[in-house]
């Protein structure tokens, strides 16, 4: 008869963001702790993707100044290997002949040893190799000299080296004044130069090279070429690595192995994503750390705030009001660890590269989706505190102990 | 005129089995402008009846209207509208928030009635001021004396001109010099329209208000106008 219309509880969404941070007022330390556990999980999900993928831009890099123009050619070691598996003396110019192809250059294995004096046992290698090497090997390898010189069609006939970065670093020589020999097969033969490392061929950079004449006189190597480098034009690289097998051996190509080291690089940046996923796994293990040390302050808030949602429904709280605000309580949690956890991988990550000499890379795609990771985690364990709040008669909220 | 509130028949009982009668048989009206005490041994059904009245608690059977409205077929979000709108509560121990300041515990009292905030911090000011707390706003509760408390539930309590303002034992928790400056306000809250059933074990209180009922075992055994005690206070 007499019901006179009454406007319904509104709560203003601005309001559930005012009232979720006065609330945690009141339990601070534990907050504190909670957002600690989001933090540190967002901070290693953070932390793992930035690591991985600025060290995968670092290889990306470091393929780029590689360049995916050069190809190898080893005798093989297929089963059916008919002769002794060498490559033919001629291979090398018979590769040059490919139309494409603009350097081709060769080192030869030798079975000698380098040392600093005869003194000391021939195997005490150092893990230096001696290789007999062709004269355009710098410039088909765009290898440079730290010092003095390369070897030229003079000095390749005689007894001189000239030493990887890292050989020489292990044979302790830095400098070629006064001059300095090195023991090889017997016979001291004279530094002549000291190469830089070499991007394209690390593998010279554990190497004292000599000159093939040479290798051949006094190391008594047959002078087969063991390695050859291919430059191409790098529109024909896959063209030319087709043929590389016959021209090179053409009575026995399944003698010879070719394999372009770019492919390496390309396979272990592929193979980045994989490694990480260990370390996400840690990650969403503290992500759920986190969240469980959210619910664990929800509901001790619950316990303790009995009254609160008491005076709240008296005030003209719904059900759904009381839900919302202690859900809004678990979102700020979240998202203050989220912020904490993003700032933190970063530095992480940015110190990390910087101690590695890489650029850092974060994706920017990272950041919306740690905070989302946040919030998913923080409303997962906001809510059943939350709907226990809400369900709590507005009496029995009043009686709790204060 | 339709009263502040009406209860008629109304019972509560606790329990299934062998079920407490807390309320039985209790019909009540308090009108417009009264200020009404409730008096009655512990037990007797006193915190049951206001939470009947402030439409916290349903009664098992019979009717209750608040300003015209009856409760018994209203869902529970009806019923908290009902609350934001027409009912204040003061309790025994204020239930403040405790990291916002007297302002803002007072404007809560308009938190769920959709007023925007300025609008909300404007009118909670005016009610500190009616309770004399107008010095007072920005200190927080843990900065008040219990009077200075008891005076913010009570502001936040108006704050929203509810038809009826329910106090249960605001007294009880204060010494008597402070409990009768916070009795003066209700009376003198009362002289200006404010509608007030107050809950109390405090015989300076029930004869302070005009109206007594008394309650044991669950059903009104008195219900008149206070016969002014001889003896006089402070």
């Amino acid at each position: 008869m007499d019901e006179r219309r009454v406007a319904s509880s509104r709560l203003h969404p601005a309001d559930v963001a005012r009232i979720g941070i006065t609330g945690l007022r009141a339990g601070r330390v534990r907050a504190a702790l909670a957002v600690l556990g989001i933090a540190v999980g967002i901070a290693a999900l953070v932390a793992v993707v930035g690591v991985s993928e600025s060290s995968k831009a670092n290889l990306v890099a470091q393929l780029d100044r590689l360049g995916t123009d050069l190809l190898t050619v080893q005798p093989g070691t297929a089963f059916a290997s008919t002769s002794h598996n060498q490559l033919p003396y001629r291979a090398p110019g018979l590769i040059a002949l490919i139309p494409p192809v603009r350097h081709v250059t060769e080192t030869v294995d030798t079975t000698a040893s380098v040392r600093r004096t005869d003194k000391i046992p021939p195997y005490q290698t150092g893990g230096i190799t001696v290789l007999g090497a062709s004269t355009d090997l710098p410039t088909a390898l765009d290898a440079e000299l730290a010092q003095g010189s390369w070897l030229n069609a003079a000095t390749a006939n005689y007894p001189t080296v000239v030493l990887g970065a890292g050989a020489a670093q292990t044979l302790g020589i830095d400098r070629l004044a006064p001059p300095v020999a090195v023991w090889i097969g017997g016979r001291w033969f004279t530094v002549i130069g000291i190469l830089r490392p070499v991007a394209l061929a690390p593998q010279l950079d554990q190497a004292a090279l000599v000159g093939i004449p040479a290798a051949h006189r006094y190391l008594a190597t047959d002078a087969h070429p063991t390695m050859i480098y291919v430059r191409t034009d790098p529109n024909q690289t896959l063209a030319v690595r087709n043929v590389l097998a016959p021209t090179a051996n053409p009575e026995n190509p399944q003698d010879v192995a070719v394999s372009r080291p770019s492919d390496a690089l390309a396979a272990q940046i592929a193979a980045k994503g994989a490694y990480n996923t260990l370390l996400l796994g840690l990650g969403a293990i503290a992500l759920v750390v986190g969240a469980v040390g959210i619910a664990n302050v929800m509901v001790m808030a619950i316990i303790q705030r009995r009254r609160e949602i008491g005076l709240r429904r008296a005030l003209g709280a719904t059900r759904r009001h009381i839900a919302i605000q202690f859900t809004a309580e678990a979102l700020t949690l979240s998202a203050l660890g989220a912020a904490a956890g993003i700032l933190a991988g970063v530095l992480i990550t940015a110190g990390y590269a910087h101690a590695r000499h890489w650029t850092t890379a974060i994706p920017p795609a990272l950041y919306p989706g740690a905070v989302a990771a946040a919030l998913a985690f923080g409303l997962i364990a906001g809510l059943y505190p939350a709907v226990r709040a809400a369900r709590l008669s507005p009496t029995d909220a009043l009686r709790g102990t204060t | 005129m339709t009263p502040a509130i009406e209860l008629r028949d109304v019972f509560k009982r606790y329990g299934t089995m062998s079920p407490v009668e807390a309320l039985r048989d209790v019909s009540l009206a308090i009108e417009h402008g009264e200020l009404v005490s409730i008096v009655g041994p512990s037990g007797s059904g006193k915190t049951t009846l206001l939470h009947v009245m402030g439409a916290l608690l349903r009664p098992s059977s019979g009717t209750v209207r608040i300003a015209g409205t009856a409760t018994s077929s209203l869902t529970d979000r009806a019923l908290s509208s009902l609350r934001a709108y027409r009912l204040g509560f003061v309790f025994q121990d204020y239930v403040l928030i405790e990291g916002a300041s007297a302002l803002e515990n007072v404007s809560d009292g308009l938190l769920y009635c959709g007023v925007a905030r300025r609008e909300r911090l404007r009118r909670a000011r005016e009610a500190l001021e009616r309770v004399g707390l107008a010095a007072r706003t920005t200190h927080t509760p843990t900065q008040l004396s219990g009077g200075e408390r008891q005076r913010v539930a009570i502001a936040r309590a108006l704050v929203g001109h509810p038809s009826l303002v329910l106090a249960d034992e605001p007294t009880g928790n204060l010494d008597s010099h402070t409990g009768n400056a916070i009795l003066e306000l209700l009376v003198a809250l009362n002289a200006d329209g404010v509608t007030i059933a107050v809950i109390t074990h405090d015989r300076d209180v029930a004869t302070a208000a005009p109206r007594t009922i008394e309650l044991r075992d669950g059903t009104v055994i008195t219900d008149r106008a206070t016969i002014a005690a001889g003896a006089s206070h402070g």
